[in-house]
Formats: C-alpha cells, sequence, structure tokens
C-alpha cells in the first residue's frame, strides 16, 4: 500500500486556481522531493495534506486512508515539520514533545517511552529540559523533527525544512531525513526549491503553475529533459505547462 | 474516551505552563483593570452615588460596585485577544499543530476555547485578591460561587470572540476590535454604572444596554459574589455561549482567512 495517493487534486481560491488536477503516489520508505518556484501551489498542496484546507476537488490518502472520509486514521499516519517555525519557545524540548503527543491521545506510559526513543535517536537527550529558545536552528528543527515522529506516523512531511539553516546543518539535515528513511521504512515527501538537496534516486515531483508538470526517478527525468536536473527544472518551469504529466 | 482526555489535559497544561512563564503578560493584564479600580473608581466615586440595588444590601462605594464589571472586563479582553490569535496566527503554527491532531476539529476549538477561559479565571481571582486587599471584600462563599459565572462568561466571551474573527474581515488587528467590540460591549453595559441611571440619561441608550449580553454576563457575576442567584442572567449567558460556540465551530476555516489575502 502506498503512503501517500493524490488522485486529481485542484483547488481554487475563489475565480484562482492554485492546484489543477494534481496525482501521485510515494510508495513506503521513498524519499520524494517536490520542486516549484514560488507560486507554484507548493503552499496549498501542504495545507490540503495537513488538514489546514477542506478539500475541494479529488483526494488525499494516507497509507490507504481518505482524508475526505477517514481523517482520524489518515492524520495519525502523518508527521508534518512546517516552514515556519511551530514550537513554544519558552516551552523546555520535553514539554512541548509532551504537547504532541497529548494531542495524539498517547497515554502518559507511550508518551515517556516514545519521547525518549525521539530524544536519544536525534541525540538531544542531554538538551530535554532546555528552554527551546536557548537551542540554535538545528537543534530546533530536530526538536520539530523528533516531534513529527512522535506518533510513529509512517509518512514524514517537510515544508521547506531546511530555510534559514546554514549549509553545514542544512546538509546534516537532509542527509538524516536520508537516514530515517532507509532504517524506519519511513516515507518523506519534502518540498524545496533548492536543487542541491534533490539526489539522483530520489522521487521527483515539478509543481509549475498549480500543475505537475513532472513526476519520476530524478535521474531519469533529468536526462529527459536537458541532462541535469538544473537544466531540466528551468525547462519545466519556464513554459505553461500543457497539462500532461512528463515521466 | 482517554485520547480526547489526554489531548484535553495537554492543551490545558500548554496554556497553564505558557502563562506561568510570560509572568509580564499576566502583569500587564492586571494593570488595566487595576488602573480602573484604583484610579478612575477613586476619582468616580464621589461623583456618582449608587442607591440600593441589588443584589446588595445597602449603600455601597462606586468601587464595590464595579469589581464585577472589571472582572469580566479581564475576560473580555482576554477572549477576544485568545481568539484573534487562534484566526490570525493560524498560518504562523501553533493552531496548525493544533489542527494536525487527528481528533475532531471541534473538540480541538473547544478545548482550546475551555484551556484558555481557564486560564483567564486565574487573573480575574489575583484581580479579585488584590481587590480584597484594598478593601472591597465580597463574602468568601461568594467569591466561591462567582467561579462557574465567571467560567461561563469567560466561554462565552471567547466564543463570542471566535465567531467575531471568522466573520469579519476588519477586525484583523486588536484596534479594531477595541474599537467596534471591547469599547461598545463594555461600555454599553451596566459594568460601570447601574442601568437606572442609564434609563434617567437616554432610554434608548438604556435598552441597548439592557439587551447588551455583556450586562447579562457582569449581572451573573455581581448576584454571584453576592451569593445571589440571576435566572435572567444565566439563561442568557448559557443560551449565547451555546449559540456562539456552536456558530464559532461552523464558521471556523482557514480557507476563509487565505482567499481573504488572496482577496
Amino acid at each position: 500500500m502506498n503512503a501517500l495517493e493524490v488522485s486529481d487534486l485542484s483547488f481554487a481560491y475563489g475565480p484562482r486556481e492554485a492546484l489543477r488536477q494534481v496525482s501521485f503516489s510515494l510508495a513506503p520508505g521513498r524519499f520524494a522531493a517536490l520542486l516549484g518556484p514560488n507560486g507554484a501551489g507548493k503552499s496549498t498542496l501542504i495545507a490540503l495534506l495537513t488538514r489546514l484546507y477542506d478539500l475541494q476537488r479529488g483526494d488525499i490518502r494516507v497509507g490507504g486512508c481518505s482524508l475526505r472520509d477517514a481523517a482520524r486514521p489518515a492524520l495519525k499516519q502523518l508527521g508534518v515539520v512546517f516552514q515556519q517555525r511551530t514550537l513554544d519557545l519558552d516551552l523546555s524540548v520535553e514539554q512541548n514533545l509532551r504537547y504532541h503527543a497529548a494531542l495524539h491521545g498517547l497515554s502518559r506510559r507511550q508518551t515517556g517511552l516514545r519521547v525518549d526513543a525521539e530524544l536519544a535517536r536525534q541525540a538531544l537527550t542531554e538538551r530535554r529540559r532546555e528552554r527551546v529558545r536557548e537551542l540554535n536552528g538545528g537543534h530546533r528543527r530536530r526538536v520539530e523533527i523528533a516531534r513529527a515522529l512522535l506518533h510513529e506516523p509512517r509518512l514524514l512531511l517537510l515544508d521547506e525544512a531546511s530555510v534559514g539553516l546554514d549549509p553545514a546543518s542544512r546538509l546534516a539535515l537532509n542527509q538524516h531525513i536520508r537516514s530515517l528513511c532507509r532504517e524506519q521504512t519511513i516515507s518523506v515527501l519534502w518540498t524545496t526549491h533548492l536543487l542541491d538537496e534533490v539526489q539522483p534516486s530520489d522521487d521527483l515531483l515539478i509543481l509549475h503553475q498549480g500543475r505537475l508538470v513532472a513526476s519520476g526517478q530524478a535521474d531519469a527525468l533529468s536526462l529527459e529533459h536537458g541532462g541535469d536536473l538544473d537544466s531540466a527544472f528551468a525547462r519545466l518551469t519556464t513554459s505553461t505547462p500543457s497539462g500532461a504529466v512528463s515521466r | 474516551m482517554n485520547a480526547y482526555w489526554q489531548c484535553f489535559s495537554g492543551i490545558v497544561l500548554r496554556e497553564w505552563l505558557r502563562f506561568v512563564l510570560q509572568r509580564t503578560r499576566f502583569l500587564s493584564a492586571l494593570v488595566r483593570p487595576l488602573l480602573w479600580l484604583l484610579v478612575f473608581a477613586a476619582g468616580f466615586r464621589a461623583a456618582l452615588g449608587i442607591a440600593i440595588i441589588e443584589p446588595y444590601d445597602t449603600y455601597i462605594p462606586y468601587e464595590v460596585y464595579i469589581i464585577p464589571g472589571l472582572a469580566c472586563m479581564i475576560l473580555l479582553f482576554n477572549g477576544m485577544q485568545g481568539s484573534l490569535s487562534m484566526v490570525y496566527d493560524r498560518e504562523m503554527g501553533s493552531m496548525r499543530v493544533l489542527l494536525t491532531s487527528p481528533l475532531p476539529r471541534t473538540f480541538l476549538l473547544c478545548s482550546k476555547l475551555l484551556a484558555t477561559s481557564l486560564i483567564s479565571l486565574l487573573q480575574v481571582y489575583a484581580f479579585l485578591a488584590i481587590a480584597w486587599l484594598y478593601g472591597v471584600q465580597p463574602p468568601a462563599m461568594g467569591l466561591l460561587l462567582a467561579l462557574p459565572a465567571l467560567l461561563l462568561v469567560a466561554l462565552m466571551l471567547s466564543a463570542l470572540g471566535l465567531l467575531l474573527s471568522n466573520a469579519i474581515r476588519q477586525l484583523e488587528n486588536f484596534a479594531g476590535v477595541m474599537n467596534f467590540v471591547i469599547f461598545p460591549l463594555f461600555f454599553l453595559s451596566s459594568a460601570l454604572y447601574p442601568l437606572w441611571k442609564m434609563r434617567d440619561s437616554s432610554e434608548w441608550l438604556y435598552w441597548l444596554c439592557a439587551l447588551n449580553p455583556f450586562t447579562h454576563a457582569v449581572e451573573l457575576v455581581r448576584f454571584a459574589l453576592y451569593e445571589r442567584f440571576n435566572l435572567l442572567a444565566l439563561a442568557v449567558c448559557a443560551g449565547l455561549t451555546l449559540v456562539f460556540a456552536l456558530l464559532a465551530v461552523l464558521t471556523f476555516n482557514p480557507q476563509h482567512a487565505a482567499l481573504r489575502k488572496s482577496g
């Protein structure tokens, strides 16, 4: 069963169309990069995936559960790291994590075990009592990743998670997420506008003007559209989309 | 069921921790009613004599009269401020995190309203404690009886705030809320002057005050503080809390805020 299936998704802000007939799927344990210039529709797609906006047309299934008909089991399988900072700065690392565990209805015992495990995995055990305000940007991101993984989701969604990090932290974060993907068979949807965060073996989704203009393995798409990823991306996002998805 | 309880207690705990850790916010929320009590009321008491009216058994100084109104003022400010931030801070983070919970959105919003209302009560009782030291001393039992009344009023005002924030585009900032919601609700009520005084001045102003839900909120608290029961005020507050909460939850839709931005 696919970790994520988006089918025929369209969304409009009044008369302005933000997404048009977007369809793609993500297999278990895969790392998918969602690329697109500003205004391509990435934020709208994230808002729909995280239930901030209600679906208008089409469907989203997480682990086989539809956000339209079975939002509760679908959201249970979804972990999110938002682009904006969403931690309470005055609360400690552990307090932030416990709040999230409560939102997912985990029992106290489960919460204790899961918080310990995720803090250890993110190498944050020593800092659990520190206030988030005292952490640097890279560490805050790691707290957000620990939080997103607390309820053991099948799909991890990271929305421009590397924004604001220095190059070394950015690279470390990218590698860290890939190792999670391999070791935990968690599927990852990573939205970005930075091409150097994509590897040849990744699944690649390119949004442009609300349409999915390309989807497939990054190296194959590069080959098909100009030889390297930069020129493929430039070619696919400078023309007006015709509607056909390139695979 | 347990998941719901864990979720609700987690939301309350977070509000509590934020309250404890942001002491300056707490203190600044107390400054406003204390200024009214210590400065405005002191100056005004000479100008305004209060006749014997229910629920008081005797003539009372003006400071005693305005205590219930000022307690409700704390709830009014907190309710409006909290609800406004629920709507307009949604894109900023904490509401997005809340909404990724798998529990129903109605439950999450009601839990949030209840949690912020409970925390507001702490501020009200801190204010009542200072007023006690200042010499305004309602009966001890009255202070206890006022607790459910204050909680109901806090819920009603938070739900009203959320409903207004959902519905009215112009309320994007707190100045708009002050001018068009807080001031009219507060001044057109029995918080600062008994309604018969208002009637002496203007019949139609009196009726505006009598129909104002905030008047009923103040009277519910005033009667409870002096161990009396005001059925009309309770019925109005309970009924409106249900209506406001229902409409607020039904109209809470982040897409509307996005549409406003894009439009």
